[in-house]
């Protein structure tokens, strides 16, 4: 929108979409503790299942940890844009003489605090209970804190594109499960080389790299996607 | 001149609504779009503002700021009214609490100011969305249905509110079922002649 008056500084415009995204999930604890809570209803699940062998836990831990992860921020990341889209937010936000990807970027920031971080910060508790042993846990938690970023933005990537589309859950799956692969490779095998005394940080390095291109890369690829989704 | 459209088409998926639109907007003039159901009133209003890009061709040059309003509110049904107002994101303004409630008293929204907007009426929500008009400084208003959801006196004070705006050198564009809420100051637009 051409406007007279000065531009607000990207930073502050970023500042701003953060704050008020970041209220409005305050203002609905439920939609933050639901994927701690399905996190936690699975991890539970899986000892009754799996019988309580340590050994056997401990093997398998590493994976279903990181694999309940993904499906956490699937979970999320489904409904990412789309209140913003319901309630015309995303309209307003189009119009701004500002770029979508940084506005887009501040709730997904908003959105990654509430959820991967928080998961990243209680996963080591998680780790305890399916029988990680203690080596892995630190790595576990980092492994995480990258790996969340990636899953947020990909899922964020999925949601923009189908945010028009009514029921777009299976095509938003079939979108982000193939691009999430990588990201689960790599923090598997970097908790599961913690357990076995080897290297993991060749691994963490991979997913750190992982996470700062799609910082990079994503938003912008959300702001175009957005666009395309108002074009419908 | 706010606004100059010519020669705009609007398509909708594989179907073309409208072509060969022709519209001048200056300072001081209302004008409504009016037509029947589907002939592509908010198509041409979204198009306007530049929200679809897809499916509008021809040219809209805009002079100055706009403020847009569409049909979903843009309100985040959570948080309350003053959060809702504070930043207008589509503008740079920055309105302080005092402005803002000061609009939402002239909206008649008085007591509501920290209520969750989720919690309050339809039409109570339409006035909310309704007070950035009171905040923003953009000479152009492209209102969508804006009279939807509101009570006598809600339609009362939206139309003063308009007359104000124009009287002040702005101008709107709007679509609305009612006809001719603002007599001899107001000009039609019938899509149904450049329907397709």
């Amino acid at each position: 929108m051409p406007s007279d008056q000065p531009l607000l500084s990207l930073r502050v415009v970023f500042l701003r979409q953060f704050l008020r995204h970041g209220r409005s999930i305050m203002t609905s604890p439920a939609d933050v503790a639901n994927p701690l809570l399905f996190f936690f209803m699975v991890i539970t699940l899986f000892p009754l299942g799996l019988g309580p062998d340590p050994t056997t836990l401990a093997a398998l831990s590493p994976g279903i940890l990181w694999v309940v992860a993904l499906l956490a921020s699937l979970m999320v990341s489904a409904k990412l844009f789309a209140s913003d889209f319901e309630d015309g937010s995303l309209e307003q936000l189009a119009l701004a003489p500002y770029p979508l990807a940084v506005t887009a970027l501040a709730e997904i920031s908003a959105q990654w605090l509430a959820t991967g971080f928080l998961l990243a910060l209680l996963s080591p508790l998680f780790g305890v209970m399916l029988g990680l042993p203690d080596e892995g846990l630190l790595t576990l938690s980092v492994s995480l804190l990258l790996g969340t970023v990636c899953l947020t933005l990909i899922g964020a990537l999925g949601s923009a594109l189908t945010v028009s589309i009514r029921r777009g859950g299976l095509l938003l799956s079939l979108l982000i499960i193939p691009l999430n692969v990588p990201v689960l490779i790599f923090g598997t095998t970097a908790v599961r080389e913690a357990v076995l005394g080897g290297n993991p940080e060749s691994w963490l390095a991979l997913l750190g790299g992982l996470a700062l291109g799609s910082l990079v890369v994503a938003p912008l690829a959300i702001g175009a996607a957005l666009r395309v989704s108002l074009d419908s | 001149m706010l606004l100059e459209v010519t020669q705009v088409a609007i398509e909708r998926g594989d179907r073309r609504l409208l072509s060969d639109v022709d519209l001048s907007v200056s300072g001081g003039e209302i004008w409504q779009l009016v037509g029947a159901n589907g002939v592509g009133k908010t198509s041409l209003l979204r198009g306007l503002a530049g929200v679809a890009r897809l499916g509008v061709t021809g040219e809209i040059r805009h002079a100055g700021a706009f403020l847009y309003l569409g049909h979903a509110s843009a309100l985040k049904s959570s948080l309350s009214p003053v959060d809702n107002l504070r930043w207008h994101p589509a503008s740079d303004v920055t309105a302080s609490v005092g402005q803002i409630c000061e609009a939402l008293a002239a909206v008649n929204l008085a007591g509501y100011e920290y209520r969750p907007v989720g919690s309050l009426s339809a039409g109570q929500q339409r006035r909310v969305a309704l007070a950035r008009l009171l905040l923003s400084d953009a000479p152009l208003w492209l209102l969508d249905e804006p009279f939807t959801a509101l009570d006598v006196a809600g339609c009362e004070w939206l139309e003063g509110c308009v007359r104000r705006h124009v009287n002040a050198g702005g101008a709107t564009v709007f679509t609305s079922h009612q006809p001719s809420r603002f007599g001899p100051l107001q000009q039609d637009l019938d899509l149904g002649r450049y329907a397709v």
